[in-house]
């Protein structure tokens, strides 16, 4: 569910190409083209819910669909998270790929389909996308239907409503100079405003991407996704904002070397045993961070979510929110039908009713959205349905190559070694070399 | 091989004879050469086959893929040339890997061997409770390097253990953002590294000093020598061949020092502890530039092949001298 959780891609980089390779002998996909389902066919699909409750959940998934659909075999291949980077590529371009696999969409999958590596579902998926509402053209390419989202959540902070109290804060933020005014306050009482995990590069591109969105047009962000123009004086301005941010350091000592999901001392961690007062996370952040208390219970009814602030002067439309989602591709050696008819079943009503009830993420399927129970899940597909536009993060948003140097820049001026301009200019090279 | 060589010892009762015998034996000599062929390549080829499949095979690929600009889909036809090495060149990141890289074995060298040499000294000797202490010394190296990076994770942590030790012993003025701070994290992870490889350096110096015969040592002392004296001049004379050795494997592998800084820094931050190896499966598996990655990965080999070359030449010559050439002859 978790969008990243990449932090130890480490020997799985290296292993992901030794298990591709071992992959392409032991076949488990008979089925080579794209017709329809007259003979029984069996679907390799790879998610990311490699503990519970996904994991169960999606093996049941598997079993119903097989039994309404006696021809169609699910076979279920659960994977850890960070795994998917390395080892989708080179699955995909083996002669043996999964049929269907994650999908975050955005650049990532642009590539895929330039390649060739995925199947144009369009023409299968008409009759019923229209459930899934506007999230689905996060997994479009040149207006046809490469992907189906089930997951889709937006970015905000997550809050201690205590510790807020205790530094005499009434209520959480509006704007960007309340954040640096509530920060100070934070400080002036002995409590860390905000968690961040920089080492995972990511969340430091979170504070970027979200005020590129408060400073700058709609139309700028989205031809930045195309052309990588980045000339607008509003992405200079969205790091000045950084910057001013990085100056009132309101930052846990040592957050250049904090992971954002691992351990207590994580990021999330210091969240969910209320040793910091806010973090800038997505909607997965709950789980995680009640994960990494011993009760698994997290700071409970304390925790609260505010959206991110506007920000006085920006030309972007100031209650945009940046988002993203999980989803699902069929690959270029799946039978087409038979992929699309699961891909229906998994964002049906039902299916994506009971995964809302696991309180894992948001659905994107519009019957569901009145299955979400927590409370702070609730807030947040209120805030979802309402926004004008979710901005894909801009680093799934732009090509992988693009949107990692993204990460990376961002990351430099959060150490101190890049300014505003130095990130907007290592990005504009990343996408001259792409 | 030895056995097929001095086979047929019948032929030998027979003496120099006649011609025809003599064809006879050339005849002999050759079938005998040819079935060693065939019996070496036999028992060759799968190690042969593994090589060549898992080392060769991907070198090649890597030294091909490097010349295009390829985001590892579809096929690799965007030709570029040598682009991708004046890329890496240009990248201060990539600059300041391969300085890493040289920084960390130049410390190994420095601080390792003393270490490592001090260490199986004292545990050469005869005391109670020394396969206890050697246990001890050698327990972090068998640790695998993803439990090792987790554990000085943990420990390193801002108000971690480290800094509780730091304070317990009245140091806590020289406590520092150990893997946060951009000027002090690589030297963090040197003495990570030293933590965990320390031990086989041990290991190695005491299999060594168990070769050095008994008799030196006493001769030497019988000569007047004192303790140092021997030290300094028989054992570690006669322990050169497993220093050297040592050296070698240590300056490569910190030249592939991968997984520990992978684990525990990602390179960061800042790119202040990336290596060769960190940045290129930054770029191949992160950023999906597979073709630059692979340059990058050309490059690591190349130095890494350039110094392995220069030391077998240098200071590996008397050791393989009397060892490898001898045999093969």
């Amino acid at each position: 569910m978790t969008r990243f959780r990449r932090t130890s891609g480490v020997l799985v980089g290296v292993l992901a190409l030794l298990t591709a390779a071992s992959a392409c002998g032991g076949g488990s996909n008979q089925s080579s083209n794209n017709g329809s389902t007259s003979g029984p066919v069996t679907l390799t699909w790879w998610h990311n819910a490699n503990t519970d409750p996904g994991l169960s959940f999606w093996q049941t998934v598997a079993t119903n669909f097989h039994k309404s659909h006696p021809n169609i075999t699910i076979d279920v291949v659960p994977m850890q998270n960070e795994q998917f980077n390395t080892k989708i590529p080179v699955a995909l371009q083996s002669s043996n790929p999964p049929d269907v696999y994650q999908q975050w969409g955005g650049g990532q999958l642009a590539t895929q389909v330039a390649a060739g590596k995925v199947l144009d579902i369009t023409s299968d998926v008409k009759p019923w996308i229209g459930d899934l509402g506007s999230a689905v053209g996060n997994w479009q390419v040149n207006g046809k239907q490469y992907g189906i989202p089930y997951n889709l959540g937006v970015v905000g902070f997550w809050y201690n409503k205590d510790l807020f109290t205790k530094a005499g804060i009434t209520s959480p933020p509006a704007t960007w100079d309340d954040l640096l005014a509530d920060v100070a306050k934070l400080k002036a009482a002995g409590i860390v405003p905000i968690s961040i995990g920089g080492q995972d590069r990511w969340p430091d591109a979170f504070y970027w991407d979200y005020l590129a969105v408060r400073m700058c047009s709609k139309s700028v962000m989205t031809q930045a996704a195309k052309t990588y123009n980045l000339s607008d004086q509003c992405w200079v301005q969205a790091g000045q904002k950084v910057q001013q941010l990085l100056d009132a350091k309101p930052f846990q000592p040592g957050f250049l070397a904090t992971p954002a999901q691992q351990g207590a001392g994580s990021s999330a961690g210091l969240i969910g045993n209320g040793r910091a007062a806010m973090e800038l996370q997505g909607q997965w952040d709950v789980g995680v961070m009640n994960g990494l208390t011993a009760d698994q219970k997290g700071i409970g009814a304390s925790l609260g979510w505010f959206p991110f602030p506007s920000v006085d002067g920006g030309k972007g439309v100031q209650t945009a929110a940046l988002g993203g989602g999980d989803g699902y591709s069929c690959s270029w050696k799946a039978p087409r039908q038979a992929c699309a008819e699961f891909l229906q079943y998994l964002v049906s009503a039902d299916v994506q009713k009971q995964w809302t009830a696991l309180n894992v993420g948001l659905p994107t399927n519009s019957s569901a959205t009145s299955s979400v129970s927590d409370p702070n899940l609730k807030s947040l597909i209120g805030v979802r349905n309402k926004v004008p536009y979710v901005q894909l993060y801009l680093d799934i948003a732009f090509s992988t190559s693009v949107g990692q140097a993204l990460d990376d820049a961002t990351a430099n001026q959060f150490a101190g070694t890049a300014n505003p301009q130095q990130v907007v200019k290592a990005i504009t090279d990343a996408a001259a070399n792409q | 091989m030895r056995l097929v060589g001095s086979a047929d010892p019948r032929r030998e009762h027979l003496g120099a004879g006649s011609a025809a015998d003599h064809a006879d034996r050339t005849a002999i000599a050759r079938r005998r050469r040819i079935r060693n062929g065939i019996e070496t390549g036999l028992f060759v080829s799968p190690a042969l086959a593994l090589y060549l499949l898992f080392v060769v095979g991907p070198l090649i690929y890597a030294a091909y893929f490097s010349l295009y600009h390829w985001s590892g889909l579809g096929a690799a036809i965007d030709f570029v040339g040598l682009h991708n090495y004046v890329l890496a060149f240009q990248d201060d990141l990539f600059r300041a890997s391969i300085l890493h890289n040289f920084t960390i074995a130049a410390l190994s060298i420095v601080f390792q061997l003393p270490l490592g040499l001090g260490a199986a000294l004292l545990l050469n000797r005869r005391f109670p409770g020394r396969a206890a202490l050697r246990l001890v010394f050698f327990a972090p190296y068998v640790l695998s390097e993803a439990i090792v990076a987790i554990i000085w994770l943990l420990m390193l942590q801002p108000d971690g253990l480290v800094d509780h030790f730091f304070r317990a012993v009245g140091l806590g003025g020289l406590i520092h953002l150990w893997l946060a701070d951009l000027h002090i994290v690589l030297y963090t992870m040197f003495v990570v590294i030293t933590w965990k490889y320390i031990g086989f350096g041990i290991i190695l110096f005491l299999a060594g000093l168990q070769g050095i015969p008994g008799e030196v040592l006493e001769a030497a002392s019988i000569d007047g020598a004192n303790e140092l004296q021997a030290i300094r001049h028989v054992t570690i004379p006669l322990l050169g061949p497993t220093i050297r050795i040592w050296g070698f494997l240590s300056i490569i592998g910190s030249f592939q020092l991968f997984d520990l800084i992978w684990l525990t820094t990602l390179g960061g931050p800042s790119g202040a502890s990336s290596t060769m190896a960190t940045y290129l499966i930054d770029h191949g598996f992160r950023r999906y530039q597979f073709g630059y990655g692979s340059a990058a990965s050309v490059i690591l080999f190349m130095i890494s092949l350039v110094i392995a070359v220069l030391y077998q030449g240098i200071l590996l010559r008397r050791d393989t001298e009397g060892a490898v050439t001898r045999m093969v002859a």
